[in-house]
Formats: C-alpha cells, structure tokens, sequence
C-alpha cells in the first residue's frame, strides 16, 4: 500500500539528495534469477544508447522531434519484464522503450519519429497497442482491452503506461474508476518523473502521491522506487499475479526523473536547475545496478564490453534499416482508413496518384 | 413480420446481433435495469445478462475509451451515448482514437464497434437534449455515420453497422422513436451501408434528406406535387458518410435541379457538402443552384421555440418551389 502522504512527501522532495536504493546495496535478491538481473541491466543499456543515438539522429536533422526517455530506464525495463508476452502494452509516446522490449523492431520506433506511417506497424503476435499522443486516453483503452480479457476469460493482463501530468485528465479518472467498478486486470504505472514538460508535479495535484488517488476508486495503490528497476520489477510482478487471478486492478506509481528535454524541441534549463538534474544523474540507476551486480559477482569488466559493443551494434543496425527504407510512398495516406475504401477516396487517389504521373502505379515494386 | 416502432425495431435488432454473436456487448448509462431511457434496450439485460448488457458509471470518455479496448480485443461492443449533447467529453476519443486506430495501427487493430446516439430536436427536451451535430462526426475520416428514417431502416441498418469492421455512429432520431409503425421482419436482416435509397421516384427535382426530415419532407412534397404539378425524387441519404454520390448525381443528373433538407443548422451542415459536390458533378445539368433548408444558425433554442430553428414544413416548401422559381 501507499506511504502515508508526509512521509511520501519527505521521499519526493528528497528523493535527489538521500536516494534509497543507494543507501546499501544489500543481498542480492533471493525472489529473482540472475539471468534476469542480468537481462534488466543489459536491456536498460540497451534503451539508453538507443535513446541517445535518437537524440543524436534528431540533432542530425535525419528523425523529426522525439521525447527522450534518458533516466526512466528502470522503469520501463522492470515494468516489461514482469509482463508475459500475452500480456498487452499500452503506451505514450515516451514508452517505446517498453513497446521495444515487449517486441516492437526498434526500427518501428524510428521509423515513427522519422514521420513514416511503416513506424506504426505492430508485428502480427506482438501486444503493444499503438503510441497515444493525447495526454491520459490510452488509460480508458487499457481498462477496455482488460475488460475484453475478463470477458472472453483470457489469462491476459493489460499494462497502461502515463505520467504525472496525465492524472490530472478527465480519462485517468474514468478509467481507474472503470478498472475499479469492473475489477478489470489492469495495472496502471505512472512514471512520476516529476514535470509535465514545464510543470512541476506540485502544480498537477495537491497529493503527495499520484498512488494514494488509488483509494478513491477502491483501487490498490503502490508506490515505488522507479530508480530501482528490481523493485519496479516486483511491483509490477506482483500486480500481474494478482489481475490474473481475479484479484483486480492496481495502481503503480513509480518516481523517477527524465535526463533531457520533453521533446527536442524542449529546452528544460527554463524550469529545473542544472544542480537538480545532475543530482539525479548522480545516482544514475543504471550505473547503480551495474555496481550491485558487480558486488553481487555476477558481473565484470569483460561482460560490459561485450554488452556496449553488442548493444552498439543492434542500434546501429536498426538505424541502418531506418535509413535504408526507401522513400515514402504517397500511396500510404490512402491506407487503412476503412476496410473498403469509398469511392469517393478511391477517386481522390486515382486523381492524386495521376498528378504524380504514375495512375495506379506503386512507386516501390 | 411484425408491425414496430422504431424504438422496438433497434430493440430487435440488437436482439438479433446479440443472439447471432456472443462478442456483442451492450454498455451505456442506465442502459441495463433501466432499459435505457428511452426503452431502446428494454429486456436485453433480462435476456442475455449482466456480463453483455453493462450499465456503467456515468462516463462518456470512458464507455467510448473502453470501447476501444473491449473492440481492438475481441468484442464487438454497442456503446450507447444517452443524447447527442452529451457526447463531447467522448469527441477525443472518437475523432484521435476511434476513427484513426485502424490506419494508426496500419490495419493491426480494427474497432468493429457501434456508438448509437439519440440526436435530434423537436420532443420538448430540456436544453442541449437536442443536438443534430451529425457534421462533427461525419468531417473525420474513418467514422461511419449512419442515420435511419424508419423502422425497417432502422433495424436492418444497426445489424449492418454491427456487422462492419469499421466503426459506426449510429444517429437515432428521437422524435421518430414511437411516431409510427411500420412492418419488420422477426429474422436476421441487414441494409446495406454506403447506400442511399430512392424513397420516391420523380422527375423535376431531387430532395436529399436524412432521418426525421425524411417523413417530414415527404408530406410537403405530396401537397407540392398535387397542387404545382411538379414530380419530385426524394433520397433518404440513411449513411452521411461516406455518402453515396452515385445514387445523388445520378438522380440530380435526371432531374436537373436538387434541395437538401436537414435539421442540423445550415453553416457547414452536411448541406453545405453536397451542395458543393453537385454542383462540381452537375453544373452542366443544373437548372438552379442548390438549394438548401437547414435550421437556422443559432443553437437549439428552448423547447417553445424549437418548432420554428428546425425547417417546417413552410420552410420546405418554399425550399423547393426557388429552385424552380430561378
């Protein structure tokens, strides 16, 4: 259950200077095999240089705007790996690092930010719904896509990504209220980085914690640490047991902070001192769970080098395969619109394609 | 067959699509115990159960998002929206999310899914209960909007909407509801969608018009043909979109002159649409502009005055004698 809201407070607006999991790195945990510490850690690495080399291909003027998720690696890796690959992602436009790890190609997410409609496409299998831009309405799909689960008696789970900023929204509401009335399998996690681009997390509620609106729907609410992926890891775990067998929905609030800007088009030195950030950075959970795994001997010097050149490589090669799609074909605005296109768009595209000068043509055969 | 309101007709036909497939889910505000307030889902919960006829919180974000969800995985849900001027707190979810899920995913996930909205004025309804913004939904590509203007309609177009893989909102107008009767088939039937009909054929103008209007304008136009001696051809559009231009340029192209009558108000009502499209299709055949009889520019007065910002039947009239008079 939630902290109590002054002790949360205290956590929030310390959360920079006396961060718990650095306290002491402890035993490592006897709930959880090594392969898949390792694997958190590897996979955080793995979104981290995606992440930048994004940022980098933005600045390069060779992907349009992105929202950069550097520091919030923890979250997305511990939330995902607790899922089961029926389970069902439904994301923000931040979350690509959990539509990745539940089996979007990396060159999808590319691909999107780079303007192109084959960036949308989610492989046949794969559940991730696709990317919500406006703020809080992918939580009502989240509680729909759980209702369906109950219904047609799957042992299916649905996961709905969101931020501070978005429990403010009318849809967060109704879908923790539907999620409670309903008792849907749903589990929603906040990733509570602490400003909704420009506005501090003060600003969005009079809470101490996103986790404590929870009770008001007769919901479960849980906060985290979401600089410690293990702990969100567990979090998440045990909430998925619990969907899966009846027991409802919960509410994850996982605090954390985001490196860089909102988007690139977002300049965060006008609201948040230097000193704040690099706090956090100091702390960095990646790094962190680097050192617990050392101390834990379960990793070394030789096993990193192996993971930043392989990761390095798999970046690189998605961005390859990014760079290497042919161009856009115009035709692909006319797609997908309604299973049978109307006349009317039938004409439109006959005409179009014309003034292009090849009717009916496909430009890439 | 059995002689049915329009009301009863909906309710059959939602009997029908939920006895025919299991996915068929009902879910609304008071659309359960209640049978919804207008009766349109009476003895459904009774029939089928708690787990398909839903009554949820009072949410229409919520019902619409969950839609959604329940639709993209596997469902085949009948969101009810209780009135029309109610609808907005669901518009972004119907414009960004339900319209656009199947090219957004690039066909991944379809939302056979049929948001059914009573719309329409002219039942003494207290404020915002009487709504006609058909134009809202029919301006975003991806929506269905289907609109029926009788019982047979009514029914076989609803099991049509179900049946489609794209989604459909589905216009009831409330002022036909019980007006009258009209013979309807007990089995599984459908009308198609994309389709309008020739409700009467005619030779000297063509009168496009949907849902209430249709009745309406079919009376003046008896009156109209006895005593001026014109024919008239009246089209009951029944989907608004896409809407289908054949069956309207083919008639305007016979006639040579054309009115559209509508009870949503006249700036970019769908009026305006047609309008523009006949006259880029027809000009040559044309014999007077378009014409168009639309409600005033105003929003829905209260009830006193309602009977006069939606045509009457004056209004109709003389809608259709200035295209012969120009």
């Amino acid at each position: 259950m939630f902290k109590s809201s002054a002790e949360a407070e205290r956590e929030l607006q310390g959360a920079a200077v006396s961060h718990p999991a650095l306290a002491e790195f402890g035993d490592k945990p006897a709930d959880i095999e090594d392969t898949l510490l390792i694997r958190m850690y590897e996979e955080m690495w793995k979104l981290r240089l995606f992440d930048r080399r994004a940022v980098s291909l933005q600045r390069a003027g060779r992907i349009g705007t992105y929202p950069p998720l550097e520091g919030q690696e923890a979250c997305q890796v511990g939330a995902t790996l607790a899922l089961r690959p029926q389970d069902f992602v439904v994301p923000t436009y931040r979350d690509y690092g959990a539509m990745i790890l539940h089996g979007v190609p990396m060159e999808n997410i590319l691909l999107y930010w780079n303007g192109r409609a084959e960036g949308c496409v989610i492989p046949d299998g794969v559940n991730v719904f696709p990317i919500a831009v406006p703020i809080a309405t992918q939580l009502p799909h989240a509680a729909g896509i759980a209702w369906a689960a109950k219904l047609r008696k799957l042992d299916q789970v649905a996961l709905g990504f969101f931020g501070d900023g978005a429990s403010s929204e009318g849809d967060f509401h109704e879908a923790m209220n539907f999620a409670g009335v309903f008792q849907l399998p749903v589990i929603y996690f906040c990733q509570n980085n602490q400003y909704a681009i420009s506005v501090p997390f003060h600003r969005q509620t009079a809470t101490a914690t996103i986790a404590e609106k929870a009770a008001a729907y007769g919901v479960e609410g849980v906060r985290v640490n979401g600089w410690d992926a293990i702990q969100v890891y567990r979090a998440v775990h045990a909430a998925v047991e619990k969907a899966a067998s009846g027991g409802g929905p919960t509410l994850i609030e996982a605090l954390t902070y985001r490196y860089g800007p909102h988007t690139t088009s977002d300049d965060p030195t006008k609201y948040r001192p230097a000193e704040e950030t690099d706090a956090w950075k100091a702390r960095d959970p990646i790094a962190t769970l680097g050192e617990q795994l050392r101390a834990w001997g379960i990793w070394n010097d030789a096993l990193e080098t192996e993971l930043q050149e392989r990761m390095q490589h798999m970046v690189s090669e998605a961005i390859g395969r990014m760079e290497s799609a042919p161009p856009p074909n115009p035709e692909d605005m006319f797609l997908h619109i309604y299973a049978e296109p109307s006349p009317r768009l039938l004409r439109q595209r006959e005409e179009f394609l014309a003034s292009l000068g090849r009717p009916g043509g496909r430009q890439h055969e | 067959m059995s002689s049915k309101t329009l009301v009863q007709a909906i309710n059959d036909g939602l009997r029908c699509a939920m006895a025919r497939d299991p996915r068929v889910i009902l879910l609304g505000e008071d659309v359960g115990v209640n049978g919804g307030v207008f009766r349109v889902t009476e003895g459904l919960l009774e029939q089928f159960g708690e787990e398909r006829v839903i009554d949820t919180p009072l949410a229409e974000s919520g019902i619409l998002g969950t839609s959604v969800g329940l639709a993209a995985n596997g469902m085949r849900p009948i969101p009810e929206i209780q009135f029309m001027g109610f609808i907005y707190p669901g518009f972004e979810q119907l414009v960004s999310h339900v319209a656009r899920l199947r090219m957004r995913s690039r066909g991944r996930f379809t939302l056979p899914m049929v948001v059914r909205v009573p719309f329409g004025g002219r039942i003494r309804a207290p404020e915002i209960h009487s709504d006609s913004t058909e134009t809202y939904f029919a301006h975003t590509p991806g929506l269905t909007v289907v609109v029926p203007s009788n019982p047979y309609d009514a029914k076989g177009l609803l099991l049509a909407s179900v049946e489609s893989e794209d989604p459909v909102i589905f216009l009831e107008p409330m002022r036909i509801y019980r007006a009258f009767r009209e013979e309807v088939p007990d089995e599984y039937y459908t009308v198609p969608l994309r389709k309008a009909t020739v409700v009467k054929e005619g030779t000297d103008v063509t009168v496009i018009s949907w849902g209430t209007m249709v009745r309406e304008t079919w009376t003046v136009i008896q009156r109209l043909e006895q005593e001026r001696g014109v024919s008239v051809e009246l089209i009951d559009l029944r989907t608004l979109s896409p809407w289908d231009e054949d069956t309207v340029m083919t008639s305007v192209n016979k006639t040579g002159r054309a009115v559209v009558v509508h009870e949503a108000v006249a700036h970019l009502g769908l009026g305006a649409e047609i309008s523009a499209r006949i006259h880029e299709e027809c000009i040559l055949q044309l014999e007077a502009p378009v014409a168009r009889v639309a409600s005033f520019d105003v929003p829905p007065p209260l009830f006193q005055l309602e009977d006069l910002h939606a045509p009457t039947p004056q209004r109709i009239s003389a809608g259709i004698e200035k295209v012969f008079a120009f």
